[in-house]
């Protein structure tokens, strides 16, 4: 307990469950805490939470849509002395359908999902190389292995960022920091509440609980739950005369 | 907002409905979900019967509201969303010196339901219900909020506790908590040796947290004997908390034949030596016995269980006996069978405390079974008892209003602030409680 005193977590997309399991973790072994998240009102009391809870915690606004949102979240976490991290949480899903009617959509996805956050990391990345130690963790998706009919806009814009957190990861290990690509089967969060088709679903606090291990023990990519890497491996090895006639 | 059409079941698992539930994690989707559509919230479903159902209907699952809004570590107060648990709770402000001042007997209840239910814990007859430790709560009914506390809108705030959520949504609620001096429960266990001997070990004890098991197998001589549980909090070496248990498929019908209900009983009876005995648990172990054994309700099998569940008088004692007595012959109960003495302690028109003897005694799901608990709620009724309707499923509209004598006054104000009905549940509907008369 209490190994991560010195440490602060920079948290983006607080206000989904799988976030704030994350927080209270991160929180109970005596992190500081930056929830960052539009949902003001919701980050100011899960916030809250964390302080009862024991921990230290406070809420700032971030939108990745809004790059002005991003220095101020910076220059908060620099006021700690230590080892900043940050876990990033954020993306939209919005029904393909609905994009394929509005293809602008897709900027917003892609913003959400992948250039908003990486634009953050790429100004906290010289942090990290200044203070010679630091932990990312991106949150993507295994839909970002294979672009399927049912979400392939979504599944583009992750595939994206986990390339980006890979080059990122190549660019801080030589100053001391390290990334963790996380990669998310079926999680049991209000953005999959309802969906047709969800199987071998996880809770929000055992992921959590896998990436916290996973940093722990600086992995590189990791799957959560674990069988998900063996699924996918499957899914990415159907050839694609075959996979282009499939609806999974 | 999204619903999803999900399959659900009250804790006894025989009653069951399929239907729309919504699950917010932030305030502004809970209220976004009740403009779309309002409808009753449920917690952890640990009620037994038809509380938590609502099959014409949607319902709000409350579990992902979970957090801790403020707490004031001098006072004890804690401000929560209503669903969080109560095992939490223990579990967090215990090493801070504080403890839900009432706990019922499963940490899985959401603050929520205890609420709903004006639930009641092992010290009902020195700290009375759960709803006399809260100090203010906030309901949420289409677009409205109110904010309702024992002094302010209280005639909703008693409409409420124990209100099986008919005026709204419960969406937090501020608690009066109790200093704890430790996290360790010094339990002592005594025999009782039949019925007299068990009522005058409970009438006669000091100690702040009570507990019966009663051999509901036991007939003759030995009808009414068990073991009485005293416990206090202490300050101790916590023992090492033993891995969670979890069944892992629906138990066969013979698990709970009565051979085996009996041969079971004698044992755990005369697990407690003659003389008694003292040892120290860790709290969870006291107050949430069977929550280390996750779903042990599919011990009873794929039809399920019924929980019966009735308070009486101090002075129909003997009709309680009564009851027992049938019980006990029918061959019919299983081993979680609990006597206690409860206070007078109440905090709405629909609590189900009053003081007197409470029994409660799990039938697995049998024709015979139904028919003995429609004589039960009789006899309760008779008696001048009442049902807990946390616990029933079998009981009917007109006997349950008898037994609740501020029920008319309830049903007005439940129908003022819910005037479409919007609140209602499939025990709602069944009773016919939303009608005055």
């Amino acid at each position: 307990m209490n190994q991560s005193m010195d440490q602060t977590w920079i948290i983006l997309g607080a206000t989904s469950s799988m976030a704030r399991a994350f927080a209270r973790r991160v929180a109970a072994d005596g992190a500081t805490v930056l929830l960052a998240g539009r949902d003001m009102e919701d980050l100011r009391k899960t916030a809250g939470d964390l302080v009862a809870r024991g921990g230290q915690a406070e809420a700032l606004a971030f939108d990745a849509r809004k790059p002005d949102s991003f220095a101020p979240i910076l220059a908060r976490a620099e006021q700690e002395a230590g080892q900043i991290n940050a876990a990033v949480f954020v993306g939209s899903m919005p029904d393909q359908a609905v994009i394929d009617a509005d293809p602008t959509l897709i900027d917003g996805v892609v913003t959400d999902s992948f250039t908003g956050p990486a634009h953050l990391l790429q100004m906290l990345a010289p942090v990290i190389e200044a203070r010679g130690c630091g932990d990312i963790v991106g949150v993507g998706s295994v839909a970002g292995d294979r672009g399927r009919v049912g979400n392939y806009v979504y599944g583009a814009a992750k595939a994206g960022f986990a390339t980006y957190l890979s080059g990122l990861r190549n660019r801080l290990t030589r100053a001391g920091g390290h990334v963790v690509t996380v990669k998310p089967g079926f999680v049991d969060t209000a953005m999959t509440w309802g969906i047709e088709g969800m199987f071998l679903v996880a809770s929000p606090d055992q992921v959590a609980g896998e990436i916290l291990n996973a940093v722990t023990k600086g992995k590189n990519v990791v799957y959560t739950p674990f069988f998900w890497r063996y699924i996918m491996l499957i899914i990415r090895m159907i050839p694609e005369p075959v996979f282009k006639k499939m609806s999974i | 907002m999204r619903w999803n059409t999900i399959d659900y079941t009250g804790w006894g698992r025989v009653l069951g409905v399929s239907g729309p539930v919504a699950r917010p994690e932030r305030l502004s989707t809970l209220k976004a979900t009740l403009a779309d559509r309002p409808a009753p919230a449920i917690g952890n479903r640990r009620s037994y019967g038809d509380a938590c159902l609502n099959g014409e209907g949607a319902v709000i699952d409350m579990t992902r509201m979970d957090r801790i809004i403020s707490f004031d570590r001098d006072t004890g107060v804690v401000e929560v969303e209503a669903g969080i648990t109560i095992a939490d709770l223990a579990r967090l402000f215990a090493p801070q010196g504080w403890l839900p001042a009432v706990m019922p007997g499963t940490g899985f209840a959401t603050v929520g339901g205890c609420i709903a239910h004006d639930v009641h814990g092992k010290n009902h007859h020195n700290a009375g219900s759960f709803g006399q430790h809260v100090l203010s709560m906030t309901l949420l009914h289409g677009d409205k909020r109110t904010v309702a506390t024992p002094t302010k809108n209280k005639t909703l705030f008693r409409a409420t506790m124990g209100g099986l959520g008919q005026t709204g949504v419960i969406a937090s609620a501020t608690l009066q908590m109790k200093p704890c001096v430790g996290d360790v429960m010094m339990v002592t266990e005594r025999r009782a040796e039949d019925w007299d001997e068990f009522l005058s070990l409970l009438d006669g004890s000091s100690a702040t947290y009570t507990v019966g098991w009663i051999d509901a197998a036991a007939t003759g001589d030995k009808l009414g004997r068990g073991i009485l549980e005293e416990a206090e909090l202490a300050a101790g070496l916590v023992p090492a908390p033993k891995p969670s248990k979890k069944i892992p498929l629906d138990a066969p019908g013979f698990v709970l034949s009565a051979p085996v209900v009996k041969l079971f009983n004698s044992r755990y009876y005369r697990r407690v030596p003659a003389a008694g005995r003292s040892t120290v648990k860790p709290i969870d172990d006291f107050f949430f016995p069977l929550d280390k054994i996750h779903d042990w309700n599919r011990l009873y099998g794929k039809r399920g269980f019924h929980q019966f569940q009735a308070v009486v008088p101090l002075n129909a004692a003997p009709a309680l006996r009564d009851m027992l007595d049938l019980i006990a012959g029918s061959q019919l109960a299983s081993p979680l069978a609990v006597l206690k003495r409860m206070g007078p302690g109440r905090a709405g028109h629909m609590s189900f405390p009053m003081e007197g003897y409470t029994l409660a005694v799990d039938f697995p799901a049998r024709p015979a079974a139904l028919e003995l608990i429609e004589m039960l709620d009789g006899m309760a009724a008779d008696a001048g008892g009442r049902v807990y309707l946390a616990k029933d499923a079998l009981a009917d509209g007109a006997s349950v209003k008898a037994m609740y004598p501020e029920h008319a006054d309830w049903a007005r104000t439940v129908n003022k602030a819910d005037p479409d009905h919007h609140m209602e549940t499939d025990m709602t509907r069944r009773l016919g409680l939303r009608s005055a008369t």
